[in-house]
This record gives structure tokens, C-alpha cells and sequence, in this order.
């Protein structure tokens, strides 16, 4: 596992980056309600102070020429971002897509609390893995909608022989 | 020249009353709702997003509103509300080899790995008007879905072509200390290097850009295009925050993107290879991004050693004229008082005109 320094000094360890990696893609791509319906079955966890209230600006995203080329500037989009304390010190960020404040504040508590070892293995198993999960079902069953309207060629047999 | 002119406060605060009851129309017809404007006219969206240039469906939803369906008025108020945003930084640029995709065409490929995948698409309908939608409450026909989803690796068109050496390569695509042009930060230079030209086209208004697009078919430019390729889908969009120091995906965007294999060149060193094209915006806009990567590789004349003869190749014509915002601005601005310059230019031509008498006069006698 690799051990992380976090801007506050304090390390981190106990997770993979890649997991952390992972568990931010996930609470980004959630619906806030989801994340706000889990935080009702949470134990108290103790409150956080921000530090850094949420905060909507941009970003501006880059394609690259040809696809696979030298980077431009296409356009932007909107994005929120914010951090939180967690009462231990552990501190929390949230960016996700959009100028949901609300959904950029659960992710941070969740980025958090998913850095804690005693909250770690439950949020897993009943947060992350299962939206996750419904994130791919959806990304899947749209697939599955593209994929039936490929083109399935034939020949025609012209004449005889 | 422009002069203060006072006494309208009155009128134009009635004027916005009228506009703002015209907007919401027949009060005995249900209100729009911004769902209903994201989720039904999501063409207007892509437009509006793209040439806005800031990806967010519900405020493009809510320009769409406000601007009565005006496209241009929308992109507009998008262009407006960005300037109070401040700027996170910058994305790590998309993979739009891994786009989950809705649509793949080739026109130059039939069967080619991955397939043709024809997607949610207007080509092959009848274009007759569908008086079913007229009637409400009309349930609409579901998607068939496949066993199977669409290949997750589909790989691109061009990059077939690419292992015979049959086509240009791609530029490195190096990032490190890779300055990339942004028109937002700073005004349009020329040369523009390809950055600039792409960002332009990809905000460039489509129309112009369509236009643009078709006279380098009709023999303005000419440089033969095939599709090589469309995409539409989502990509996953990256960032990494500074007080992170590490990439995280913040979520996923629609794009559409379109490659095209154009008329090859070689030289005496150089065996004859196709050269490329390349459009992309923000959304699902085909019609503009199959327009943008023809004027792309128009514009790509100099580079490619050719004459610049036709509007479409000629760099500084098209990017001064592509953005609609600054088009209408000035258009639009005619309208404007222009009360003092007008009294100047009347009382001009009635002096020429006097002196001219007094000249018949004097040359009469």
C-alpha cells in the first residue's frame, strides 16, 4: 500500500491511492440523494469544519488534435469543489461535476470517512461497491441500447452459378 | 461615436415587462420546465454547451428559457455567466479512444472492428412530419437493447490506416511544457497555431462553420473528405486538483467527434498518404463537427504546402468570424442610437450638396 502525504502533513496510510483514485470517481459520479439517503444510516461520525466552503468554478477541458495529438483547449465545464475536517484531523476533498453543492460536501465527508480504518470496510460494502455498481448497470444497459443498432451486413447472392 | 441618451428608463423597463410576458406566451399553456427543456430538446443543449463553450446541461437548459429558444441569445447568456466563474484549472486531456460510445460510423470502412453502430440518429429517417408527437401523452417507441454491450475496446478508424503508413501520423501528443493556446485568456493572434484554430471552431458558430465546411466540397479548398470516422458518447473527464496532487475523475460529458481522411500528398521523399481532419465540441453535435473537421483541414493548407486560395483556407478570415457572439455584437449594435453620427454624415452630404449647386451656378454663368 502506498502511503500518501497529505496537505496538512499528516500521513495517510492504510488505503492505496488507487483506491482513493477510485472511491472519488464513484462519490463524483453518484446522485446526491443517494449519498444523502446513506448518511442517515451512518453513526455519528463526529461533525467536520470546511475548509474550504463549497465552491462552484470551472475547469476547462482539453481534447487533443487527431484524437491522439497535441492537446487544445475545447471548452469548459462547470465543476464544485470543497474540503472538511473531519473532528480527528482527517481532512476530506470533494470535485465533482456540475454546481451541485450539496453533492460536492457528501463527497468530501465521504473522501473522509473513506480515509478512516474503522469506517473504510462498511462504506465499501454498502457505499462504494454498490454505487459502483448501479453506475455501471446504467453505463452498460445504454450500451447494450447502441449495441443494437449495429449494422449486421450481408451479401447478396447475385445471379446464379 | 455614441452620445448619452436619456429619457428611455421608462420604456426600456416596459420594454423588458412585454418581453418578459411574450417569453412565458399563452398563460393557459403549461409552463416549460427546465427538465423538460434538458431532457427534450437536448440537441439545443449540445448547441447551446458547445458554442457557450461551458458544459452544464441545466444552465444551458435555463438560457434556452430564458432566450425563448433564440440559440444565439443563449450561448450568450452562457458566454455571459462563465466571466463571473473563477477558473480550478484544467482537465487532463480526454480519451476519446475510451468514449463510452452511443454512436461509431466509418464511411470509409464497412465492417471494421467494433462494428458500425448507428446509435440514436436522424440519418435514414423519412424527414416526414410525425403527427403522432402533435398529439400528447403518445408512448414512445423503446430502444431495443442487445445481448451484448458495444465492444468496450473499439479501436479508431484512422489508426487502421495508420499501421500501413497509408495516412499522416497524429502529432506526438506530448504534454510536458506543452503550452496550449486559450482564446479565453488571451485575443486571437495570427498564425494561430492548431490549438487556437480547434478551440475556435469547436465555440465557432455552426452555421458559419457548416458553410464554411460545404464550399470546401463544392471546389472552394477542395481536398476530397471522407468520414473516417464519428463518435458520440461519454468520456470520462480527469482533473488533477492541486491539493490533491493526483488525477481524479469529477465525471463524465457527452462529445461527438469526427475524423477525416482527405485527399493525400507526397513528395519525392514522401510516399503519396492521406492527410486528416479533426472536429470535436462539447455534446452531441454531428452536423457542426463533421463541418469543423473540413475547415480544420482546410485550414491546414500552409502547413501542408498548399496554395491558400479559398476563404475556408484563409486563417485569419475564419477565426475572426467564426464567433457568433462577437458577430452579433457587432451586427446588432447598429441598432443601437448612432443619433450623433448620423446628424454628421446628414450634415456632410448637405453641404456637398450645396457646394455642388453653388459650383453648377458659378459654371452656368
Amino acid at each position: 500500500m502506498k502511503a500518501i502525504e497529505d496537505n496538512n502533513g499528516q500521513e495517510q496510510s492504510g488505503w492505496a491511492l488507487a483506491d482513493r483514485q477510485r472511491w472519488m470517481g464513484i462519490l463524483a459520479r453518484a446522485a446526491c440523494r443517494d449519498l444523502e439517503a446513506f448518511l442517515d444510516q451512518l453513526p455519528d461520525s463526529g461533525g467536520y469544519d470546511f475548509l474550504r466552503l463549497p465552491e462552484i468554478g470551472l475547469s476547462m477541458v482539453r481534447g487533443r488534435a487527431g484524437g491522439t495529438g497535441d492537446p487544445f483547449n475545447l471548452g469548459e465545464m462547470t465543476v464544485t469543489r470543497c474540503s472538511l475536517r473531519l473532528a480527528d484531523g482527517t481532512v476530506g476533498h470533494g470535485y465533482i461535476k456540475g454546481r451541485d453543492k450539496r453533492h460536492c460536501e457528501l463527497a468530501a465527508l465521504f473522501d473522509a470517512l473513506l480515509q478512516r480504518d474503522e469506517y473504510r470496510q462498511d462504506l465499501f460494502a454498502r457505499l462504494i461497491d454498490p454505487l459502483e455498481k448501479k453506475w455501471l448497470e446504467k453505463r452498460h444497459e445504454r450500451s447494450r441500447k447502441a449495441a443494437a443498432t449495429k449494422v449486421e451486413f450481408y451479401t447478396m447472392v447475385r445471379g446464379e452459378d | 461615436m455614441y452620445v448619452a441618451v436619456k429619457g428611455g428608463e421608462r420604456a426600456i423597463e416596459n420594454a423588458h415587462k412585454f418581453l418578459a410576458e411574450e417569453r412565458r406566451g399563452d398563460k393557459d399553456v403549461p409552463e416549460l420546465s427546465l427538465d423538460q427543456i434538458r431532457e427534450q430538446l437536448s440537441l439545443s443543449i449540445s448547441r447551446v454547451m458547445a458554442e457557450g463553450s461551458l458544459y452544464d446541461p441545466d444552465l444551458a437548459a435555463l438560457a434556452v428559457k430564458q432566450a425563448r429558444g433564440d440559440l444565439i441569445e443563449a450561448i450568450f447568456l452562457l458566454r455571459a455567466y462563465r466571466t463571473t466563474l473563477p477558473r480550478f484549472g484544467f482537465t487532463t486531456a480526454i480519451e476519446t479512444s475510451d468514449m463510452s460510445l452511443d454512436r461509431r460510423i466509418s464511411a470509409t470502412f464497412k465492417d471494421l472492428p467494433g462494428g458500425q453502430v448507428l446509435g440514436p440518429t436522424y440519418d435514414y429517417t423519412h424527414r416526414l412530419l410525425d403527427f403522432a408527437l402533435a398529439a400528447e401523452g403518445e408512448e414512445p417507441l423503446q430502444a431495443e437493447t442487445a445481448d451484448k454491450a458495444v465492444e468496450p475496446e473499439t479501436p479508431r478508424v484512422l489508426e487502421l490506416l495508420n499501421h500501413e503508413g497509408l495516412i499522416e501520423q497524429a502529432a506526438a501528443g506530448n504534454d510536458q511544457d506543452c503550452e496550449v493556446g486559450d482564446l479565453t485568456r488571451e485575443p486571437l493572434d495570427f498564425p494561430a497555431g492548431r490549438d487556437i484554430r480547434l478551440q475556435n471552431l469547436a465555440r465557432g458558430d455552426e452555421g458559419f462553420i457548416l458553410a464554411l465546411g460545404y464550399s470546401t466540397q463544392r471546389g472552394y479548398a477542395r481536398n476530397h473528405a471522407f468520414v473516417g470516422e464519428i463518435r458520440v458518447g461519454e468520456v470520462a473527464v480527469e482533473m488533477v486538483p492541486e491539493e490533491l496532487g493526483f488525477a481524479i475523475e469529477i465525471g463524465d460529458i457527452t462529445i461527438t467527434e469526427c475524423e477525416t481522411v482527405n485527399q493525400f500528398k507526397g513528395s519525392k521523399k514522401v510516399p503519396p498518404q492521406f492527410t486528416r481532419g479533426y472536429g470535436l465540441t462539447l455534446g452531441h453535435n454531428e452536423r457542426k463537427t463533421i463541418a469543423m473537421a473540413l475547415v480544420d483541414r482546410a485550414l491546414r493548407a500552409k502547413e501542408l504546402g498548399e496554395e491558400v486560395e479559398a476563404a475556408a483556407q484563409d486563417e485569419e478570415f475564419v477565426l475572426s468570424h467564426s464567433d457568433n457572439i462577437q458577430a452579433t455584437g457587432f451586427v446588432e449594435h447598429i441598432k443601437l442610437p448612432h443619433y450623433v453620427d448620423f446628424q454628421s454624415e446628414l450634415e456632410l452630404v448637405r453641404r456637398l450638396r450645396a457646394e455642388m449647386v453653388v459650383e453648377q451656378k458659378q459654371a452656368a454663368e
